[in-house]
């Protein structure tokens, strides 16, 4: 049996990939969940993108209505140093319209809890609509954007839950992409790499965190 | 009135076009952040990086409640036997994957869950040749998974596993920031 699964493993891995909808307290929709975290060389390859998305499986029609959370801080999180914990932070957050973003920046703590680097404010950009065109800003060399946009992640899911639960032995061909013509609340900055310390290599990763 | 005052409206005057024709440029010298208040505590509520892998290693529930609240530095000592037993489950014949990573090779890798990028070679979740530099938009990140998982050490094993046949996004990435589609 290639899959060697009790129906107890199964009932264990209802997966939700990438990461959409992930958890009870992450529920569909929500501003804290993050479905996807990208980080990838820009058209100059000076700079890194970081992309995370937010508040999977919109359909076109609950894409208008979806919003940023003002209670909600998104924090990009990055080791220069490879002991996986953050030396830089780059946090966004909605206040009326816009997006605001500080850092890359020393976080005050590292962990779990974290305020926000006011002293280092590094733009902001209004909220993209749904559609209408993206609304970006630049400034001291980063790109800021905030809003709807397709989620980019693609993945035959219900075909894979097939296979788990047993329905299924393997994956069609051509596959099913679950993600098809669905929406997500994108945060996007591109940041100089000059601005992301002296190492070669960084270890990266998504939070969000609620105002408590 | 003096040449400096008539200089002064003929700046302000261009700094006002170029603002208007700008206006979600945030170009201006005043930080409206100062007026803003961001003052506050905010605690993790969620957390991720690499593609699917607390989804798929973690039970729902309240574990994943807690990875999702978990710090990347903790996780490897908390995560990586669960992560291990997961595998197994998945794959109960699997002794190496294609990296040549044991299972407890590879899920200590994948339960410290950060994305790593190089600042100097191509960005890719995996190209063929760059192995975890990043993760592009178009990488298509679950075959990766996938073969990892159910590929053995070749690759070649469990060949109706290894690839779900989705290819590449539903729509074109643009070339230019801010590089993902606009929405459906």
């Amino acid at each position: 049996m290639i899959l060697g699964l009790s129906l107890v493993a199964v009932s264990g891995l209802i997966l939700v990939a990438a990461d959409h909808i992930d958890a009870p307290l992450t529920a569909s929709g929500s501003a804290i969940d993050i479905t996807d975290v990208y980080a990838f060389q820009g058209q100059n390859t000076s700079n890194l993108v970081f992309a995370v998305n937010t508040q999977g499986l919109l359909s076109p029609g609950a894409t208008a209505a979806a919003k940023f959370d003002e209670n909600v801080m998104i924090e990009i999180n990055i080791d220069n140093n490879g002991d996986n914990v953050e030396d830089l932070v780059i946090q966004a957050i909605k206040r009326d319209d816009k997006m605001y973003f500080f850092g890359p920046v020393a976080p005050g703590t590292t962990g779990t809890t974290s305020t926000i680097k006011t002293a280092a404010a590094s733009g902001s950009v209004a909220i993209s609509s749904y559609g209408t065109a993206a609304l970006t800003a630049e400034k001291n060399g980063m790109k800021f954007f905030a809003g709807p946009r397709d989620d980019p992640f693609f993945f035959d899911l219900g075909q894979f839950r097939a296979i788990l639960a047993g329905t299924a032995t393997g994956f069609k061909s051509p596959g099913v992409d679950t993600f098809a013509g669905t929406n997500v609340m994108s945060l996007i900055v591109e940041v100089p790499k000059a601005m992301l310390g002296t190492s070669s290599t960084l270890n990266v990763w998504a939070e969000t965190k609620k105002k408590q | 009135m003096s040449k400096t005052n008539k200089f002064k409206i003929i700046a302000i005057a261009l700094v006002a076009a170029v603002v208007s024709v700008n206006c979600d440029n945030d170009d201006s010298n005043s930080y409206p952040e100062a007026n803003l208040n961001f003052t506050g505590t905010f605690v993790q509520q969620d957390q991720m990086a690499r593609p699917a892998i607390n989804t798929v290693f973690i039970a729902s529930g309240q574990p994943k409640d807690d990875f999702n609240a978990a710090i990347p530095s903790a996780m490897g000592a908390k995560y990586q036997s669960i992560f291990q037993s997961r595998l197994l489950a998945l794959n109960s014949g699997f002794t190496t994957n294609a990296l040549g990573q044991t299972a407890a090779q590879f899920t200590g890798l994948l339960s410290t869950d950060v994305l790593n990028v190089s600042k100097t070679a191509k960005t890719t979740f995996f190209d063929g040749t760059n192995v975890l530099t990043g993760r592009a938009l178009a990488d298509d990140v679950i075959d990766v998974e996938l073969l990892l998982i159910f590929g053995g050490s070749t690759g070649a094993s469990n060949p109706n596993l290894t690839k779900d046949n989705v290819n590449a996004n539903d729509k074109a990435f643009g070339t230019t920031f801010p590089y993902l589609a606009t929405a459906w």
